[in-house]
């Protein structure tokens, strides 16, 4: 495909490798956070981690929506899927996440009217056609699609569509980095920075760490190529003894960011004074929900029920792996209680979480591990 | 233990899991276990195979081989409930008529006859299931098949979408057939008869859930005429056929792998997917592996004939675009490797339910 083969260049790629190999102090280990779970995804799909010098180590970050959720907020969207008359919408990877009494799937099939859209305007839409019905949609996700969900309750709220509501449990990157940084056992030496939450947020944001916690930080795109040239740019920083936010994903995204989206975010959310972290457990002002003027909209105050904080299960080590403080097959349950069919934690079930895309695309070719 | 022995041996339970049948543990039936992968697996393998075990089922082909005076007959059934009932290039009617011959034909046998069972939901136009019957009537001439039985029911309004079509095959096996899904070997080339993606890809944007149009008709069609050719081309070298329908080209390398113990390795720059299937699947996070075929075929070649086979595959109709996409290794057993565009290789596994678009 035209404009994209280019980022997955075999050749390149390996170019790059070898730029990074070369920057490499002998002996010396590089620990580096991909932040967000579709760099995590494109890791795994092209064997990135194949081509890396063996000092070169990528850590998860907390960067995948699906992974971060509390199993309260999954029984939440639960207990307003079975209120009578209601179409429960979400994404698709919202149906297969465990809350404490099963899934969205498991709903369903019990009855519940849940339906999978691609975007919440499609939700809006469902709510356009069945008129006598309640239409919720879930919105989960960071600032990459807190706009859209925006856009479509300021839609709703301008054409006043009463039958649409929205569970708001979008929340923002910086208040976990934040607290990654500030946690005592921190070991990571740098951050491949997410480039679709910056095409939103921009730069900015980002500076205070390397400012503040002496970290480089270089905002990337999702493709192999902008991978490895992020991790080079990352290397090249640390040899140099540099330290700064760059924009490997210049095509993309600018420095200030997206005014128009950062605009509408401002007006239908304000942030919530603590959002629970699925295993990185309360965070303060991490979160986003509706705003005074959309009230109404508020799915959470439409309905009489109750977000009720519910234990991680305790075998469950997900917030160890969102941290980066383990690899998810040194988890307890990895790959024995808890699989991608019978998943006990949230980064066992999005093709973004860590745990999945282990589990699913392995490693078997490194350094002839397992063939 | 050093911590590279511990990956490798939580790698080891990983793998020892995939390779045992699957557990039926599940409580209710939910989707997944309609979608081709790990749940329908497990309802296979856990629940139905145990019930009902005798040989012809246990080898889980794509029809069952039943001997009768000496003659080979293949006998295959099928139910389709697809929605919409119409999609760019082809209907429910037609599926119906080429995914049951189809399961004969990849099974080595030549289809001979149909029967047809329709469900109908109280209200379906008169007119939509006319076009339905023709439709049927169409498929079965052109596959060479006759509807020789059949049975109608109607159901209430609102206890079926309007209309579900069962059809059960007949066949007999091709003299020139030496295949089986235990059949592959270590060094058969892995050929597929076209590109991949494009029934499960039409049905997908015709359910008009996404804002996005494309032009991507499903593939349905016979494949007796692909097989055929490839059995006139390669003979005892053709080892296993399969038609890769629901879970894509990705599960049915992976049951192959498991029945026959040997490792399927896929070179992805190789596999022929059309670019109007492959930016649908880039834009919505689907993997064309894992999309669903109605008019397909995977074959496994032994080397010596690969060429043969290939050559006689692009000259059918429908078969231009056939490729040698991998090929069949000792290690890991019941495994599925992809090597990436990239240079890099991963486990191409087999999905835990429907394949899911990603969200960021």
């Amino acid at each position: 495909m035209r404009f994209v083969d280019e980022f997955r260049d075999a050749g390149l790629g390996r170019a790059l490798a070898e730029e990074i190999r070369a920057l490499i102090e002998p002996g010396r280990t590089y620990k580096l956070m991909e932040v967000c779970g579709g760099h995590t995804h494109t890791i795994y799909r092209y064997g990135i981690d194949d081509l890396l010098p063996g000092g070169v180590e990528l850590v998860h970050g907390p960067g995948c929506p699906v992974c971060v959720l509390p199993m309260g907020r999954v029984d939440l969207a639960i207990a307003i899927a079975h209120e009578s008359g209601v179409i429960m919408t979400c994404f698709g990877d919202m149906l297969r996440v465990p809350g404490s009494r099963g899934s969205l799937l498991d709903a369903k099939a019990r009855g519940a009217d849940v339906r999978i859209v691609y975007s919440p305007l499609d939700a809006l839409g469902i709510a356009r056609a069945n008129p006598d019905r309640e239409v919720v949609f879930f919105a989960i996700g960071f600032e990459t699609t807190a706009p859209s969900t925006a856009l479509t309750l300021r839609r709703a709220r301008a054409d006043g569509i009463e039958n649409f509501s929205c569970v708001c449990n979008h929340v923002t990157i910086v208040p976990p980095l934040q607290a990654l940084l500030e946690s005592p056992d921190l070991q990571i030496d740098g951050f491949v920075g997410p480039g679709h939450v910056a095409t939103v947020v921009g730069g900015r944001p980002f500076e205070f760490i390397p400012a503040e916690h002496g970290r480089p930080f270089v905002i990337s795109g999702f493709e192999p190529v902008d991978v490895l040239q992020s991790i080079q740019m990352l290397i090249a920083q640390l040899a140099g003894g540099r330290c700064e936010v760059e924009n490997q994903y210049r095509r993309v995204v600018s420095w200030e960011g997206n005014p128009r989206a950062l605009e509408v975010m401002g007006e239908v959310f304000e942030v919530r004074d603590d959002f629970e972290w699925r295993g990185l457990g309360f965070i303060p002002r991490s979160a986003l929900r509706l705003s005074g003027s959309y009230e109404r909209l508020d799915a959470e105050r439409r309905f009489d029920v109750v977000a009720a904080r519910v234990a991680d299960p305790p075998a469950c080590q997900c917030g160890d792996v969102l941290r980066g403080a383990i690899k998810p097959w040194e988890c307890r349950v990895f790959g024995t209680a808890c699989t991608p069919e019978k998943p006990i934690g949230t980064c066992m079930v999005s093709p973004e979480g860590a745990c999945a895309a282990y589990y699913n695309y392995g490693r078997y070719a490194r350094e002839g591990a397992l063939v | 233990m050093s911590s590279a022995a511990r990956e490798r041996r939580i790698l080891e339970i990983v793998q020892g899991t995939r390779a045992r049948p699957a557990r039926f543990r599940d409580d209710q039936i939910t989707m997944a276990h309609g979608a081709g992968g790990k749940a329908s697996q497990s309802l296979i393998e856990g629940l139905l195979l145990p019930a009902l075990a005798n040989d012809a089922l246990a080898i889980l082909g794509d029809a069952g081989i039943v001997s009768v005076n000496g003659a080979g007959l293949a006998l295959t059934t099928d139910s389709f409930v697809v929605r919409p009932i119409r999609f760019p290039g082809g209907s429910i009617g037609e599926l119906a008529v080429n995914g049951t011959v189809n399961d004969l034909a990849v099974s080595g046998a030549r289809p001979l006859a149909l029967t047809l069972s329709l469900v109908l939901e109280e209200g379906l136009p008169a007119e939509e299931l006319q076009a339905e019957v023709e439709a049927i009537a169409r498929a079965a001439e052109q596959a060479g098949v006759q509807v020789v039985a059949g049975d109608t029911k109607v159901v209430e309004r609102g206890h079926a979408d309007s209309m579900y079509v069962c059809t059960t095959g007949l066949g007999i096996l091709d003299p020139r057939s030496h295949v089986s899904p235990d059949g592959l070997e270590v060094g058969d080339r892995i050929i597929v008869s076209g590109a991949i993606g494009e029934h499960g890809m039409a049905v997908m944007l015709a359910r008009e859930e996404f804002s996005l149009e494309a032009r991507i008709s499903s593939d349905t069609r016979s494949v007796w005429p692909a097989v055929d050719a490839l059995l006139q081309a390669a003979g005892a070298d053709l080892h296993c056929m399969r038609d890769p329908t629901r879970g894509g080209v990705a599960s049915a390398l992976n049951e192959l792998a498991r029945s026959s113990a040997v490792a399927a390795v896929v070179s992805e720059a190789d596999v022929p997917v059309a670019p109007a299937v492959l930016g649908a699947g880039e834009l919505l996070g689907i993997d064309p592996m894992y999309v669903a075929n109605e008019g397909k075929l995977i074959a496994f070649v032994a080397p010596a004939s690969a060429d043969a086979a290939l050559e006689a595959l692009r000259g059918v109709p429908g078969g231009e675009a056939a490729a040698v996409i991998g090929e069949d290794v000792q290690e890991p057993p019941g495994m599925v490797l992809v090597e990436t565009a990239f240079g890099g290789r991963r486990v191409m596994d087999v999905l835990a339910g429907d394949p899911l678009p990603r969200i960021c």
